[in-house]
């Protein structure tokens, strides 16, 4: 056998080569492009909303300061976020529970199909059915609530025949942050390790308590940070609230009323911004500069959560 | 509390396939008995289907009978639950609960039963199931550490632990050295000395020496041919299928002249 010289290639000449520069170039690019998009929007944002800090009265809506009017809705933003995740958390986490173990496999992606359709509704139509269907249907539940609970401020009333309150928005709110939830929470649960499911049901655990004792533990900071991911969605969510909701300028725990109860930053911007001129959309602006910053907040713990649970 | 074994004709199917075929044999109280045979013989499936754990499997079906101290465990009226809670199982790759302290990994099978155990009774409950696992001596003071912060041997003593904790009837382990040293071999062979005394043990593994050393009856699984179920070629006390097998793939598969 003799040794031969390997053949010298020209590495410059290479293809495989040009298409990894071409490959490198257009990633990173993209990746440049986004941060540019988001430090543009932080830009936009408080050079044209900053301003507003100074406004009262009439740039206001007619409140003695930018804080006046910015609180009410962002207590309002928050509030309706809050009961969308009380509600939809749970519901999620169970629907997700039943397409990782609980249901037959064929069944289970038929669910998870039509769980993840639900995200690509528009938001419209969400809004649409809010006050068409599920405000009205809703009616009879908040009477009975204003009837026998109205000694809570949550109930006070009156509940208005339309049946658009804030409840109704949480409600419509929850439906939109389910996809997220349930399709992070189904990942994450569908990863416990089957060594960790196995020792729960070989100690003599039933399928409840498997999950209780290997599923849970191991998917808590994913479950915590679907929430968050969920909750983000909710904050920013404009069209459905702003067909739902009446838009008001008040601080209220009042679940079940129209005129008395709370409006979102979202909402107010969408309904306001066509009748705004001048320091008017200045005072708009800023309260979507508080909204990104609590949007973005909300994400970045999210996925901090998340990105911590799957290190250790 | 140890209670013997007792399985005819047993059948083990996934879905259509049939993984295993009529396996008949009876497995002593107070005993040792090991499983050896090449990879994909089927033995580690047969193990499952002792304590029902490859129903975890969705499809898998037996049909044959099992019977344990006298009681069918396939009965209908027989939830696999509750064959689980007699029937422990250690696995082959340490699997403590990895949220859980030392301590609470002990008791996570005890706090299942749901009953409220006071403080006393728990601590003694852990130091004794500890003690029986041979690990008592090397954790005590720092029972509130994680399970998983324990090296890989000091894990599965941990899981034996648990398992034991609940107070089985028996001890199914599927090779649960084939992650360990040798040290924590040979620590585990000798926690598996001891607990004979007191359970009826099975254990799956792929080292004979081990299978020699450890267990008192020895049961060769294999497969006909590539593609046809596994079965059970002999069934016999562990020195005679190391010195004068009755059937001469036994003597080829032990002398290393195959699998």
């Amino acid at each position: 056998m003799s040794v031969t010289q390997p053949p010298v290639v020209d590495r410059e000449e290479s293809t495989g080569r040009f298409g990894d520069l071409v490959f490198a170039g257009i990633s990173r690019g993209s990746a440049i492009l986004i941060m540019l998009a988001l430090a543009g929007v932080a830009v936009f944002l408080l050079q044209q909303g900053l301003p507003a800090l100074g406004h009262h009265g009439d740039s206001t809506y007619g409140k003695d300061s930018i804080w006046g009017f910015v609180w009410p809705l962002l207590f309002g933003t928050l509030l309706a976020s809050v009961i969308a995740m009380l509600v939809a958390a749970p519901l999620a986490i169970g629907v997700a529970l039943i397409i990782s173990h609980y249901a037959p496999r064929p069944i289970a992606k038929v669910m998870g199909w039509l769980i993840d359709l639900l995200a690509a509704i528009p938001s419209v139509v969400y809004g649409l059915w809010g006050i068409q269907f599920l405000a009205l249907n809703m009616v009879p539940v908040y009477q009975w609530l204003e009837d026998h609970a109205g000694w809570i401020p949550f109930f006070e009333g009156p509940v208005p025949n339309s049946g658009r309150t804030m409840f109704t928005a949480g409600l419509v709110l929850a439906v939109m942050a389910l996809p997220i939830i349930t399709a992070i929470c189904r990942e994450v649960f569908a990863q416990t390790p089957k060594m960790h499911q196995e020792a729960a049901l070989a100690l003599g655990a039933t399928r409840w308590e498997m999950i209780r004792l290997a599923v849970f533990p191991y998917a808590r900071s994913g479950m915590v940070s679907a929430v968050l991911l969920g909750l983000g969605r909710a904050l920013g969510e404009t069209m459905a609230v702003a067909m739902v909701l009446a838009p008001t300028l008040l601080v209220s725990f009042n679940l079940i009323t129209a005129e008395k109860g709370s409006s979102t930053i979202a909402a107010n911007i969408a309904l306001n911004f066509g009748n705004a001129s001048g320091s008017k959309i200045e005072t708009l602006i800023f309260s979507g500069l508080v909204l990104f910053v609590i949007t973005f907040a909300v994400n970045f713990l999210g996925r901090a959560i998340a990105a911590r649970g799957r290190k250790g | 509390m140890a209670k013997s074994i007792d399985v005819s004709d047993l059948d083990i199917y996934y879905g259509d396939f049939l993984a295993v075929e009529g396996v008949t044999m009876t497995i002593k109280a107070r005993s040792v008995t090991a499983f050896i045979g090449p990879s994909g013989c089927g033995k580690s499936t047969f193990l499952r289907s002792l304590n029902r754990m490859h129903e975890a499997i969705p499809g898998a079906r037996v049909e044959g009978k099992v019977m344990v101290d006298g009681q069918s465990l396939y009965e209908p009226s027989i939830d696999p639950v509750a064959v689980r809670r007699q029937i422990g199982m250690v696995f082959q790759r340490p699997n403590p609960f990895p949220t859980m302290s030392i301590y609470e990994n002990v008791l996570a099978g005890k706090r299942l039963n749901a009953k409220r155990m006071s403080r006393s009774d728990a601590d003694d409950l852990v130091e004794r199931s500890l003690r029986g696992a041979n690990l008592w001596t090397e954790v005590k003071d720092r029972l509130s550490r994680p399970g998983m912060s324990l090296s890989g041997g000091q894990q599965q003593r941990l899981c034996i632990a648990r398992a034991i904790a609940v107070e089985p009837q028996v001890l199914l382990m599927d090779e649960p050295c084939s992650a360990l040293d040798p040290i924590s071999t040979a620590a585990i062979e000798d926690l598996i000395h001891e607990l004979k005394a007191d359970y009826t043990i099975v254990i799956v593994t792929h080292n004979m020496q081990q299978a020699a050393r450890v267990s008192d009856d020895t049961g060769f699984f294999n497969l006909k041919a590539a593609g046809e179920p596994g079965h059970l070629v002999e069934f016999n006390p562990t020195t005679k299928m190391f010195t004068n097998p009755d059937d001469e793939s036994t003597e080829a598969y032990i002398s290393g002249r195959f699998g």
